[in-house]
């Protein structure tokens, strides 16, 4: 028993000891119970569909894409648009083609333009890149309840303005309650009823920001589902494969043990 | 083979003959698989096949994922997003390739720990101990260089920091650093040498581990009780030990499957868990990240590294942290001649036990130092820590071999393992 116990402790504490949260603690990040969230859950095909209308008319003014392709936008269990509108949606970017030596409007298997102009960073992997939950005490067991909290992260900092400016060597910071240092160099970009929803889904700031965190969580992490799906055949043919190997083993070392039934 | 004394292969066929005379290679695999192992093992005894089998699945997955990665620092990283969007199945080998490291490492303490407890490191298996450390190291080595691989933020500042250790050898450490990242810092050079440098360790670990098998199998395996199988005669021995296959092979492939389900929930449902978030942003060397943290199974000894805070005469604090930092690995492997007891396993050593464990505690607390930003108390912990490491092998394993009075081992594995299964007519006439 205290040999199973020492591997558990070993195994367990080591990788509880693991989660090395740098502790670059902005402010306090609220978990977001999203529907992609735990095992079972699924990206919210409507929620993705928002969540890249606002991409589309609010981020990608000053920031890129670059690593996703228009082509996944139709993908099952993202945001699931038709060729036609993948199409559609595609042709309203440019892009350089290197063979024309040219700018031309992008078809679906094309990526998203990278966006420089002001130097923000690219979204593409944005809420794989940032953390929400360290703790407790550095020691990332909120990670395991709630996930890393990448989209929790963005959405924090969507609606974490403070309404405070300063200038600083020219330029404008803003204050935000869950950046790291406090000041962000983004003006907010959100306000309530920015924009209207084609399915009349709520349009204040709180909605607006869960949806483009759930739409970056899909563009950072495309292939969720089918990761998840991974999980549970492989626990299922693992756990079937266990089951028999421990019958196999009991039986074989029955004689050895002298656990044989005596006839 | 010499050792315990046990059947060998005996060709029987006339093709058998003709091969076993040219080549005694069936000869090689029976007695390997037939080899008599102790029938008292308990399940920490699993960790040698999980090991074998994540090198095994370091090479597969890491073989195909070098198919699609490129190794250019304008590249790198888009490469391995390419891997994760547009190949095949292509996010499930990067994934587990990523936390097969961890599995492997964290295989690799229960192993270590588990030679500690029951004194496997102690004669006659010194070698085997010896060659363990130096796959252990092989290993961290192999980790370190494979974490550069994506470019990501951590990558780059990782192998920044770390290869800067060499750069605090007094006299020749910027020449040594300069020669490692083939530059005067981390670059494209510096990426393409990592790589192939991935690339090429873990065969010469595979080649070690080959060697480490061989070592055990001429001494035998250690065991719980950590008294030896008898070697008086055949049949003495079978009353000790039970053929490897198909006993131990049955029972660690259960094992095997068990930690594997683990992993695959792993990798389905928190791939990302033991990672770091910033690796997820390209590498940028004009943005240092707030809080450079090597990958965790690093961090004890880490900890150990930024624990010296203080210049020693005319050696800087850096340079003596990076000896602490090796030196906190050679001490482990001076055991089998720090450790004066003649009792090999810790179950009968009543004093040791604790301070076993204390170790083991140890190693968790600096884990936890090894994450933490070096200000506060957290020098002063990892300090502690790092005395204990040291004081452990350097001062106590010595002295608690003097002092401590063991408790009665068994006289064989046979009698260990009947007190647990009793023979049934011991059963008949205990209900009696």
């Amino acid at each position: 028993m205290k040999k199973i116990l020492l591997s558990i402790a070993v195994a367990f504490g080591l990788s509880s000891g693991a989660a090395f949260a740098a502790g670059d603690s902005g402010g306090h990040i609220e978990n977001i119970p999203f529907s992609f969230d735990g095992p079972f859950g699924k990206f919210d095909q409507n929620q993705l569909q928002r969540g890249l209308q606002v991409y589309t008319e609010v981020c990608a003014a000053c920031h890129g894409l670059r690593q996703v392709a228009f082509r996944t936008l139709a993908d099952e269990g993202g945001p699931h648009y038709s060729e036609d509108q993948v199409k559609a949606y595609a042709s309203n970017y440019d892009v350089f083609d290197p063979e024309l030596d040219d700018t031309r409007s992008a078809i679906p298997s094309d990526k998203f333009p990278a966006n420089t102009a002001v130097g923000a960073p690219d979204l593409s992997l944005m809420a794989k890149a940032r953390a929400g939950f360290h703790g407790p005490s550095g020691l990332g067991i909120n990670q395991l309840l709630y996930g890393i909290g990448g989209p929790e992260y963005i959405v924090a900092v969507l609606t974490g303005y403070t309404g405070e400016e300063k200038t600083q060597a020219g330029v404008t910071l803003y204050e935000n309650t869950a950046f790291p240092g406090g000041w962000i160099s983004m003006g907010p970009p959100l306000e309530d009823g920015l924009l209207e929803f084609a399915d009349g889904h709520q349009n204040d700031t709180q909605h607006m920001s869960e949806d483009v965190a759930a739409f970056l969580m899909w563009a950072a992490e495309p292939k969720m589902m089918a990761r998840k799906w991974l999980g549970f055949v492989s626990l299922f043919f693992l756990g079937l494969l266990a089951v028999l190997l421990y019958l196999t083993n009991k039986k074989l070392w029955a004689p050895i043990k002298r656990k044989e039934k005596t006839v | 083979m010499a050792g315990i004394p046990h059947d060998h292969y005996e060709p029987k066929t006339g093709i058998e003959k003709w091969v076993h005379k040219r080549l005694p290679v069936v000869g090689l695999l029976y007695d390997t698989l037939m080899i008599p192992t102790p029938k008292n093992l308990n399940w920490m005894w699993i960790w040698g096949i999980i090991l074998t089998f994540c090198l095994a699945l370091q090479i597969v997955t890491g073989i195909v994922l070098v198919m699609h990665y490129t190794p250019h620092v304008d590249m790198a990283f888009d490469s391995v997003e390419h891997i994760m969007r547009n190949v095949n199945g292509g996010w499930a080998l990067r994934y587990m390739h990523a936390n097969g490291a961890s599995l492997f490492f964290i295989a690799v303490y229960a192993h270590i720990f588990r030679g500690l407890y029951y004194g496997s490191y102690k004669a006659p298996r010194e070698i085997t101990w010896i060659i363990g450390m130096l796959i252990y190291l092989l290993m961290m080595a192999t980790g370190f260089l494979g974490y550069v691989l994506p470019w990501g933020q951590m990558s780059f500042w990782g192998a920044t920091v770390i290869t800067g250790l060499f750069g605090a050898i007094p006299g020749v450490g910027e020449i040594l650093q300069t020669w490692l990242l083939g530059g005067p810092s981390v670059d494209n050079a510096t990426l393409n040498r990592f790589f192939s440098l991935h690339y090429l360790l873990p065969f010469v670990i595979a080649g070690l581990v080959i060697v480490h098998i061989w070592a055990f199998h001429t001494t035998g395996n250690n065991n719980p009780t950590g008294v030896e199988v008898r070697r008086t005669s055949k049949a003495d021995a079978e009353k000790d030990t039970v053929p490897f296959w198909p006993y131990f092979v049955i029972k660690d492939l259960f094992a095997l499957v068990v930690i594997l389900a683990i992993f695959m929930a792993v990798v389905g449902f928190m791939p990302n868990y033991l990672g770091h978030p910033d690796n997820y942003i390209e590498a940028n060397p004009l943005v240092t990240p707030a809080h450079i943290v090597p990958e965790w199974y690093y961090l004890p000894f880490y900890a150990i590294l930024r624990a010296i805070t203080f210049d020693v005469l005319f050696l800087d604090a850096k340079f003596l942290g990076v000896l602490a930092m090796f030196g906190s690995i050679a001490v482990m492997a001076l055991a089998p001649w720090t450790d004066t007891s003649s009792v090999r396993s810790g179950r009968y050593r009543p004093s040791f036990k604790w301070w076993f464990w204390v170790l083991g505690l140890d190693f968790m607390v600096l884990m936890w130092c090894g994450s933490q930003p070096a200000e506060g108390l957290i020098p002063v912990i990892s300090l502690i820590g790092a005395i204990y490491w040291f004081a452990y092998f350097l001062v106590i394993l010595p002295l608690l071999g003097v002092l401590e009075k063991p408790l009665p081992q068994p006289e064989t594995i046979e009698a260990d393992f009947d007190a647990h299964y009793p023979p049934k007519d011991a059963k008949a006439s205990a209900a009696e």
